[in-house]
């Protein structure tokens, strides 16, 4: 089968943009990639994208011109950006076609998601009692986890204050202040042991990336960075997901974030150790720390120390979310995990500016973690 | 004053009406497990062949939060108003040889709550709905706070 280069990446600044749809921030960052690219919509021979809460992401072909073209809506949660970009990735491998585009955006209200309870068969009276929040189970989560493998609060506090340090560095981001430790630490608690700003919040944004066969990459790119692999898993019989009303007595050792990962890890053929630069999961700063170990880099337990030492810092050995993360970017849910490849992919061509990791960069790594229980991986490399 | 009419908040959670009610559960007869709410299929074998049971009133707590904002509504329709919430508490309660569950807690104290911890069955009226009728839901307490 062909490789697979990302040859363009374009993203709408992500926070709040009054007066700009959801579609229409898609629509940017479409021109952003494809300028970046150097290419024409008429160039692009298919298309994946969706959104969670701004509609159909094929409308967007009356913008950007009516050529014709595959447009395949993509609906899968917060994985919605991530599994666009698997399918664009397998239609190339396929060796179908030949030049194709990855798009997400969204546009949510302000506020904790409201969850279609019946819609993701989870009965109406889940809602009615109050426990159809991912708030909550990010917060039950963390606590058993804490308390299995001695993470303590510091280690949250350390998340948080590096991915909004991180986002002040990043002019796409939507937090661009810094915040203190002890802003941190006090701050309201939302869901024990969580607080307000170790929480990121459904925001705007849109992100885009054009895939071409890598064989033509070189001859349409400068600098095409090279996807190695995608996983996308659904969560196996045993693992602790969101909205799960019951949990098996006996946990499974492989949550959809291992089976995508090693997934992902296999079909690139290389491990943890060789990857450079990561962007990982932080819906909140315990799902950063869970999301170290169930990538495989580190040991469960081995967060607190990492965080201690500045492992995941910008000028560790491991950076992770160099571009501040959901923390600092908010959660649209469409085009979040886009926003990861795009991060890498600036990382990878050395285009980061103030927050561009201070040595050479091989490889990248991301990953999207979303309801009811999915994660998607991706590996990169220059 | 007539006592007002019960209706549980979902049909099939739990027994109802009842004067010991207990959580309803679906045990797979091919490889056993058993899950909450009772469903016609077993998630782990995927077989089809399931038998509803009664689920243990007690059991441990596995873990918790404690629920700091007012959920949305809709969906919730729980009692309060903006002005009178109280965070609630919310946990997944181990029952011996069956399967955890999620619930609220009749426990918002995050000093009271400590993962091991007994708790025990409560079902109860959560609030009266528009039609007057109270609607009866279930949660679990420390059992040491009976």
């Amino acid at each position: 089968m062909v490789d697979v280069a990302i040859i363009g990446i374009g993203i709408h600044p992500f926070g709040r943009t009054e007066g700009v749809s959801g579609l229409e921030q898609g629509v940017y960052a479409a021109r952003q990639a494809l300028k970046d690219a150097g290419l024409e919509w008429s160039d692009i021979n298919f298309a994946y994208g969706g959104s969670a809460a701004a509609g159909a992401a094929d409308t967007m072909v009356s913008k950007l011109g009516l050529t014709g073209l595959q447009f395949i809506n993509v609906a899968n949660g917060c994985a919605t950006g991530g599994s666009a970009l698997q399918s664009a990735f397998m239609a190339i491998k396929s060796g179908m076609f030949d030049i194709g585009m990855a798009v997400g955006f969204d546009k949510h209200p302000r506020g904790a998601f409201t969850v279609n309870t019946e819609g993701g068969g989870l009965g109406k009276w889940y809602g009615d009692i109050g426990m159809a929040l991912t708030p909550q189970f990010f917060g039950m989560k963390i606590q058993r986890y804490m308390h299995e493998f001695g993470i303590t609060e510091d280690a949250l506090v350390r998340v948080a204050v590096k991915n909004y340090k991180n986002g002040a560095l990043n002019p796409n981001a939507w937090r661009k202040d810094a915040m203190g430790y002890e802003e941190v630490a006090t701050s309201q608690m939302v869901c024990h042991p969580l607080r307000k700003y170790m929480f990121c919040s459904p925001a705007e944004g849109g992100c885009a990336m054009i895939l071409c066969r890598a064989d033509k990459a070189k001859e349409l790119a400068k600098k095409p960075v090279y996807l190695k692999a995608v996983s996308v898993k659904t969560r196996p019989f045993g693992s602790f997901e969101v909205f799960s009303q019951s949990q098996a007595l006996e946990r499974t050792n492989t949550p959809p974030t291992v089976l995508a990962s090693r997934a992902a890890f296999e079909m690139a053929g290389i491990g943890p150790k060789d990857i450079d630069v990561a962007q990982l999961q932080d819906t909140e700063s315990g799902a950063e720390i869970m999301h170290m170990a169930e990538n495989g880099f580190c040991k469960d337990g081995e967060q607190e120390q990492w965080l201690r030492d500045g492992v995941t810092e910008i000028t560790g050995r491991l950076p992770v979310n160099t571009d501040g993360g959901c923390l600092a970017n908010g959660e649209p849910i469409g085009a979040s995990g886009l926003r990861q490849v795009y991060e890498i992919c600036v990382q990878l061509r050395g285009e980061g500016g103030a927050r561009q990791v201070p040595r050479e960069l091989k490889t990248g790594y991301t990953h999207v973690y979303g309801a009811p229980g999915l994660s998607g991986v991706t590996i990169m490399a220059r | 004053m007539s006592a007002a009419e019960q209706i549980p908040i979902a049909p099939g959670l739990f027994t109802w009406p009842s004067n010991d009610p207990r959580l309803l559960g679906s045990k797979c007869s091919n490889c056993g497990i058993v899950i909450f709410p009772a469903q016609q299929s077993c998630p782990a074998c995927s077989g089809q062949n399931v038998e509803q049971i009664e689920l243990e009133r007690r059991g441990t707590l596995w873990t918790w939060t404690i629920q700091g904002f007012m959920p949305n509504r809709p969906p919730y329709t729980g009692p309060e108003t903006p002005e009178t919430f109280k965070p609630f508490g919310v946990g997944y309660i181990e029952l011996p040889g069956q399967v955890r569950v999620e619930s609220r807690l009749k426990c918002k104290d995050p000093s009271k709550l400590e993962i091991g911890m007994e708790m025990e069955l409560v079902v109860e009226k959560y609030v009266v709905d528009d039609a007057g009728r109270e609607v009866i839901a279930y949660f679990f307490q420390p059992v040491a706070e009976r």
